[in-house]
């Protein structure tokens, strides 16, 4: 046994590349409270502060500190970068300094243009000739393939958010194997797997056998990254220090060659962990040290940045670069996956202050520790930077080495992937059904022609079964489109740093998603139970509703209109599924557009639920705003009654609560109030 | 037996341990001065509804009660429909729901055998009652509610005697209710009993005063600041002073 793995039990990891069997056999289930915790050192809140004058100097400078403009970002394109080298525990930039974007134009040459030069700056000429004449960009690639439909859907937002433009991100590499193994033992695996491959020279095996070998280049670039930072991690990690950052490698090279749309860490903490209760039983290092080392990491998580258009911010409202990290959870043998790990994690958002990245996300089980569930709640009243998710439900398809990429979707670490496909607009869907393919909006023929909608009231059973047939045209040119995008993004922007962080056979998801749910739901409720009159136009187009009476409506815990939305989902599922997807990706959907709402309500025409043209759709599988009248609990449990399985790729609900109104003191839990005579 | 409903509350996190659903009932013959619910003071007013689709609506979400949560009576008064109240508990005590009542004291009679016989059943049936003194002194409870405490403060020993949870609840208003004096008063009377639980001392807030407008009542307590949330945890400490002082006469050490 290698001399860094000494006190660790050994298992199946150390014969093959499985990080879950070393967790299983190492980590330190921990159930006590928080008073462990340690404070911030000085070096700490010296980084810190130099970091807040930089994010404060980036304000003032219009959102954007500075940019290359020359170096096309790999992992070695650019020297290292500090705060303060002094006294950063935890390396590593993206580019050569703090704040400064890199440059990353495989995805689409045009949309790097437009990012510098919507942020005043602009990109060397003689790199936009060579994305634009002598090496192909993936945007290049999907918009030579797409079909007139697809463009017309694209530019009437029925399909909308595609990441045909921009690094489709949402793939999250085993950044925990650079530091359990070091990177020669992985470029052996890689070997082995690479020599493994079929003898028969088909397109797979070929497109196998390439990206292995990008897949290895990227393991040595990482060497070579690491060691300008004076790290050698061909070895594995040696103490938790290392781990942490041999971990914060791995993701850096991520982040330094794809702009993905989410680009997430993973389940990191309890993995850590194990090095941390070895270090602190042999005395290597003491909490407090150890704190600094994650506070350190998290720091640096944060400084993640991507050059981005004013356009992909508003769609995705902000900056943001889902640094998802899955905290928690509970084993499958019942274990629950706590470790002081876990807490240190939340402590970075006292030691540093809130912050919405990292994306800290509370894998959540009612068999959690009580200690565990009191700390999240308390930290989620003082800084609401904590997002939760349901591990009860997620275990049963992934097991207990699955993370979240992005806001919902869950995958296996390492061994699942995702092909992120952005979202169809069912309610505009509804309203090409209405008007059989004419566009409500431009007045194009975008969908096809199939008869509308006639007569002076809409008859529910006639609207439902011509919406089933749009919604069925909807998810087949969907679906096509995302397979051309796909295809191009290997082709033309491959992920090989993330890749080399997995099997060789990984299980791709497909992903799909669905805007709009709650508009549709109410429609088809107003239809149905109301008296919903279309208005038509000079042209004969349906382009405003006259409703009539009172309807029952999503977010009410009203099975009437809860089954229409659980239909709704099952109908676009079943239509996703018929379909072929590229590289045989298990097809799933998701119901999560926490912040593209607002646009997709802008290019939505009026809808027979009320709501007028252009406002903002509710986030992800929320009720319209103002609209669930009963309750906090019966407004999620209409969300709870959609069907997880024909939406594995998440569901999410956006909640805002004040403090006050979760308990006395801004303390949740009963007996709080207890009497305190001491 | 039907109840008089004014609103039902799905997530109530504020009104007992854990989220709990809490059941407003309609009716009450207090006055409170500074009252943020005088839309349920009406005897007629509200809905019927069964004790059955009460514990349904209930037991749809009862996933997110079950952790330590429950189902609360709160007003209007609880304790003025105590037969349909009994029904209610009965039926949720056969689901193994954690039942809680918060009600000011004011409907309790030990002069009226009748009505006892009920109270004794209803409180076999109750997990915790929150029990909202509103002033010790008798005179100056009168002023603030229209209605005297004797009673109400003999529920309180009752409850103890009957060994039912109790939390004691306090509205602290300033330049009414936050004199020292009664505050360590009141500490000094509730500190003898043996089934005290909790002391939730709340902040006189202004948020009422709005409803008052809408329903074109007169609002007493017009001018009147909102209670300081520092100064109020001062100010429960008086209370628990009173508190301490007769525990350490009743057991010195």
């Amino acid at each position: 046994m290698r001399e860094e793995w000494t006190d660790f039990v050994t298992g199946k990891w150390d014969k093959e590349i499985n990080v879950r069997d070393f967790i299983q056999r190492n980590y330190h289930p921990y159930d006590g409270d928080e008073s462990f915790l340690a404070g911030p050192t000085q070096n700490t809140k010296d980084l810190w502060a130099q970091v807040l004058d930089l994010q404060k100097k980036e304000r003032e400078a219009g959102g954007v500190l500075d940019m290359d403009t020359k170096v096309v970002s790999t992992i070695t394109s650019h020297g290292p970068g500090y705060l303060d080298k002094s006294k950063e525990t935890i390396v590593g930039f993206q580019t050569d300094k703090p704040f400064k974007r890199s440059l990353q134009p495989y995805g689409g040459i045009r949309m790097a243009e437009k990012a510098c030069a919507d942020n005043g700056y602009e990109v060397d000429p003689e790199i936009s000739e060579f994305f634009t004449i002598h090496r192909k960009t993936h945007n290049a690639g999907c918009f030579d393939a797409y079909n007139q439909e697809m463009r017309a859907c694209r530019s009437s937002h029925i399909i909308t958010g595609l990441p045909d433009a921009y690094g489709r991100g949402r793939i999250i590499g085993d950044y925990r194997r650079v530091a359990l193994y070091g990177i020669d033992r992985l470029l052996e695996d890689k070997q082995a797997q690479k020599d493994s491959t079929g003898r028969v020279m088909t397109d797979d095996v070929i497109r196998l056998r390439e990206e292995i070998s990008e897949q290895m280049t990227a393991l040595k670039l990482m060497k070579e990254m690491a060691a300008s930072y004076g790290c050698d991690i061909s070895k594995p990690a040696a103490n938790v220090k290392e781990a942490i950052q041999w971990t914060y490698f791995g993701y850096l090279c991520a982040v330094k060659e794809q702009n993905g749309a989410a680009m997430s860490l993973g389940r990191t903490s309890t993995f850590l962990d194990c090095y941390a209760e070895r270090d602190l039983k042999n005395g290597t290092f003491t909490e407090e040290q150890i704190q600094e080392f994650v506070d350190h990491f998290i720091m640096k998580l944060r400084c993640i940045k991507f050059a981005r258009t004013p356009e992909y911010n508003q769609i995705f409202a902000g900056d943001p670069v889902w640094v998802t990290e899955s905290l928690g959870g509970v084993g499958v043998d019942g274990r629950p996956m706590v470790t002081k790990m876990s807490f240190r994690y939340l402590n970075t958002l006292t030691n540093l202050g809130p912050s919405p990245e990292p994306n800290l996300t509370v894998l959540w089980s009612t068999r959690l520790p009580e200690n565990w569930k009191r700390y999240c709640a308390k930290m989620s009243i003082q800084t609401s930077s904590i997002q939760y998710e349901n591990d009860d439900l997620m275990r049963v398809v992934h097991g207990d080495d699955y993370g979240i990429a992005c806001c919902v979707s869950s995958m296996v670490i390492g061994k699942e992937m995702q092909f992120f496909g952005a979202r169809a607009n069912v309610a505009k869907c509804l309203l090409y059904a209405l008007n059989g393919g004419v566009d409500e909006v431009t007045k194009k023929q975008v969908g096809p022609k199939y008869r509308p909608v006639t007569g002076d009231v809409l008859d529910y059973d006639d609207v439902y079964s011509k919406f089933m047939d749009m919604l069925e045209w909807q998810a087949d040119v969907y679906v096509n489109t995302l397979n051309i995008i796909h295809y191009m993004h290997d082709k033309y922007c491959y992920e090989r740093a993330e890749m080399a962080l997995h099997d060789r056979d990984v299980k791709r998801y497909f992903a799909t998603g669905v805007a709009g749910l709650s508009i549709v739901a109410d429609s088809l409720s107003a239809i149905k139970y109301a008296k919903v009159e279309p208005i038509r136009d000079e042209d004969g187009i349906i382009v405003d509703f006259k409703t009539t009476g009172d309807f029952p409506k999503y977010g009410n815990d009203d099975d009437r209109v809860d089954e229409i939305a659980q239909d709704v989902v099952h109908k676009f599922m079943t239509a996703v599924r018929r379909h072929h997807t590229y590289r045989n990706g298990v097809p799933t959907t998701s119901i999560l557009t926490i912040t593209s709402n607002v646009t997709y309500g802008k290019a939505t025409g009026n809808t027979p639920d009320g709501r007028k043209k252009g406002q903002p759709f509710a986030p992800g599988a929320n009720p319209m705003h103002g609209r669930d009248t009963h309750g906090a609990v019966a407004s999620l449990s209409s969300v709870s009654k959609l069907p997880f399985n024909d939406a594995q790729d998440g569901i999410s609900n956006t909640f805002t609560i004040i403090p006050g109104a979760l308990g006395k003191e801004d303390k949740v839990f009963a007996g709080d109030l207890e009497l305190d005579l001491k | 037996m039907q109840g008089r409903i004014h609103s039902l509350e799905s997530f109530g996190t504020v009104d007992g341990p854990g989220t709990r659903f809490v059941v407003f009932v309609q009716g009450c013959p207090m006055r409170c001065a500074y009252c943020h619910n005088p839309d349920t003071w009406d005897m007629n007013g509200g809905t019927l509804m069964e004790p059955a689709e009460i514990i349904e609506q209930y037991e749809r979400n009862q996933a997110f009660y079950q952790n330590g949560g429950g189902l609360t009576v709160t007003g209007g008064e609880p304790l003025m429909q105590t037969d349909f109240l009994i029904d209610l508990f009965t039926l949720a005590k056969e689901n193994h729901i954690h039942t809680c009542i918060d009600t000011s004291g004011i409907a309790f009679n030990p002069g009226n055998p009748a009505l006892m016989e009920k109270m004794d059943r209803l409180m076999g049936l109750t997990d915790l009652v929150m029990l909202d003194i509103k002033h010790i002194d008798p005179e100056k409870h009168r002023d603030l509610t229209g209605q005297p405490n004797v009673n109400i403060l003999k529920f309180a020993a009752y409850l103890n005697e009957k060994g039912v949870d109790m939390w004691i609840r306090h509205v602290v208003v300033p330049g009414i209710t936050d004199d020292d004096k009664y505050l360590f008063d009141l500490g000094y009377f509730i500190g003898q009993f043996h089934n005290l639980k909790a002391l939730d001392v709340l902040p006189y807030h202004t948020m009422g005063e709005k409803k008052y407008q809408s329903l074109g009542m007169d609002y007493k307590l017009k001018g009147v600041p909102p209670m300081d949330k520092t100064l109020l945890l001062e100010k429960k400490q008086v209370i628990l002073d009173g508190i301490r002082k007769r525990r350490s006469e009743q057991n010195p050490q």
